[in-house]
């Protein structure tokens, strides 16, 4: 059902709710595109009309001001119109169902939404009630996905790395409640990488996390070895006081990026981190802001991205 | 499929004589050429150097100008345009490969006017054929033709660079 919902008659991108069921040469379609558009940031004048007199809107129900904000630059870079709706203001708030504030919109005449919310699956829920005109992208959606943000790490990757088929890619940290972890693995493994890891205390891995295509380390020391790409993920503080892991600085010991560890990775590899960083639990400062850290580069890469798949999925809508 | 050559070295030369007669006739001062991915640059290419321009050559890609991306996308790999960050009260030569319906300058004239606003803006074509389908036309051009419906203009290059008519067998 996923991939028909968000593939057209054609096969083109519609909706964007999750990196499975897509194949290579989407995700690549996605890639190359948003490689198009990355050099316009360059330019004095950082527009095109590609979505001129289309409507956009960003539909947050979860907090994320950088996601957010990367999402309203790119629709603004591509001439759309963009309506940020504060839903801690709105009527869902109210008690309105999610479904009628979204037939409310439809009557506005919006052409897209960008969701982000606590629910798994809020985004699919609503492409499948959408009017066929309206495509819809996921911003996030509880443990269950993050693919726009699986593919600006993917377009990072590819931006240094050039290919995936000889990398060795170790994703650290909060497995179990990442949706960004569960979309770079989908991806990674979709692109052909030719090792993903996933480094993580046992409480923070979810139950048979092999069957994703990954080998399992409880030992940074021991994972790190060889590998390309290290991807750090965000440790959420909650993590803490729910039990699953001992202290900050226990974990910071034992899973923490620090330039010794890192330097048991090649010579040449690059660290990713989806932000925001937790200086001195995740990783260490001077890891974060070191020479092999391309965590900014992440950030503008996502406007590029966003833009790609807003662009791709707007073309093909309406037709499936 | 039959393909007949046209000369290009005559195409350009015509082309550079009507181009020369336009800048004085308009007066336009130290021109900037810009060239239109692909074929256009091309063309730009031989004629910035044959009219020695010293200030480097324009490139602009107008895929995402187009009129036509709701029916057919924008495709992958398209490259940044690379124009002085001054086109404010630029004089400017815009060159394209063939002039056919029009669409690709008015494409590209709005593309050109995000940079700035020139002072004038000319266009310089290798061929003018018919099927203009907006109010546009260049105002220098190699050779003005009229193809039947089974015809197109092909042009291969960049080295060698080459353009013939290409005529679909009927038959076939």
């Amino acid at each position: 059902m996923t991939e028909n919902l968000q593939l057209n008659s054609d096969g083109k991108l519609k909706h964007f709710l999750t990196i499975e069921g897509l194949d290579k040469a989407l995700l690549t379609e996605i890639l190359d595109t948003a490689e198009s558009f990355a050099g316009m940031s360059e330019q004095q004048v950082k527009k095109v009309p590609l979505l001129r007199g289309k409507t956009i809107v960003n539909l947050f129900f979860e907090n994320s001001t950088r996601t957010r904000t990367t999402f309203e630059l790119a629709a603004i870079r591509l001439s759309a119109d963009v309506i940020n709706m504060n839903i801690a203001t709105s009527a869902t708030s109210k008690g309105e169902s999610l479904l009628d504030t979204i037939r409310n919109l439809e009557a506005m005449f919006v052409d897209m939404f960008v969701v982000r919310h606590a629910t798994s699956g809020a985004a699919h829920f609503i492409a499948q009630h959408t009017a066929p005109h309206v495509s819809v992208i996921n911003a996030g959606d509880g443990q269950h996905s993050h693919p726009t943000q699986a593919m600006l790490d993917m377009f990072t990757i590819r931006q240094i790395k050039k290919e995936f088929a000889p990398l060795r890619v170790a994703i650290i940290g909060d497995i179990l409640h990442s949706r960004v972890a569960r979309s770079q693995i989908l991806a990674l493994n979709t692109l052909g990488a030719a090792e993903i890891r996933v480094i993580a205390p046992k409480t923070l891995l979810p139950a048979h996390v092999e069957t994703l295509g990954v080998n399992v380390f409880h030992n940074l020391t021991e994972g790190l070895k060889d590998i390309d790409v290290v991807i750090m993920l965000r440790l959420q503080k909650e993590r803490m006081t729910s039990a699953l892991l001992p202290s900050e600085s226990e974990y910071f010991k034992c899973f923490g990026l620090t330039p010794a560890k890192l330097k048991i990775a090649k010579p040449d590899a690059i660290v990713m981190h989806p932000g925001p960083i937790n200086r001195g639990v995740e990783i260490d400062t001077r890891v974060a802001d070191g020479a092999q850290s391309v965590i900014l580069q992440q950030v503008s890469n996502g406007i590029a991205v966003r833009m790609a798949v807003m662009s791709m999925a707007m073309q093909a809508r309406g037709n499936g | 499929m039959i393909n007949t050559p046209l000369q290009i070295p005559a195409l350009l030369s015509t082309l550079e004589n009507s181009l020369i007669e336009t800048i004085n006739e308009r007066k336009l001062s130290n021109p900037l050429m810009i060239g239109i991915r692909t074929g256009g640059v091309w063309i730009a290419e031989r004629l910035h150097q044959r009219l020695n321009f010293e200030e480097p050559l324009g490139l602009l890609d107008i895929s995402f100008y187009r009129d036509d991306f709701s029916q057919i996308g924008v495709h992958p790999n398209v490259k940044p345009s690379q124009l002085p960050t001054t086109i404010e009260g630029r004089d400017i030569i815009l060159i394209d490969d063939v002039f056919y319906t029009g669409r690709t300058i008015r494409a590209a004239l709005n593309e050109i006017f995000d940079y700035g606003r020139p002072n004038q803006v000319v266009l310089a074509v290798l061929i003018e054929r018919d099927g203009r389908q907006i109010p546009l036309k260049p105002d220098c051009y190699g050779a003005r033709i009229s193809l039947q419906d089974n015809q197109r203009i092909k042009l291969t290059g960049p080295e060698p660079l080459s353009i013939y008519i290409q005529s679909m067998n009927e038959a076939a």
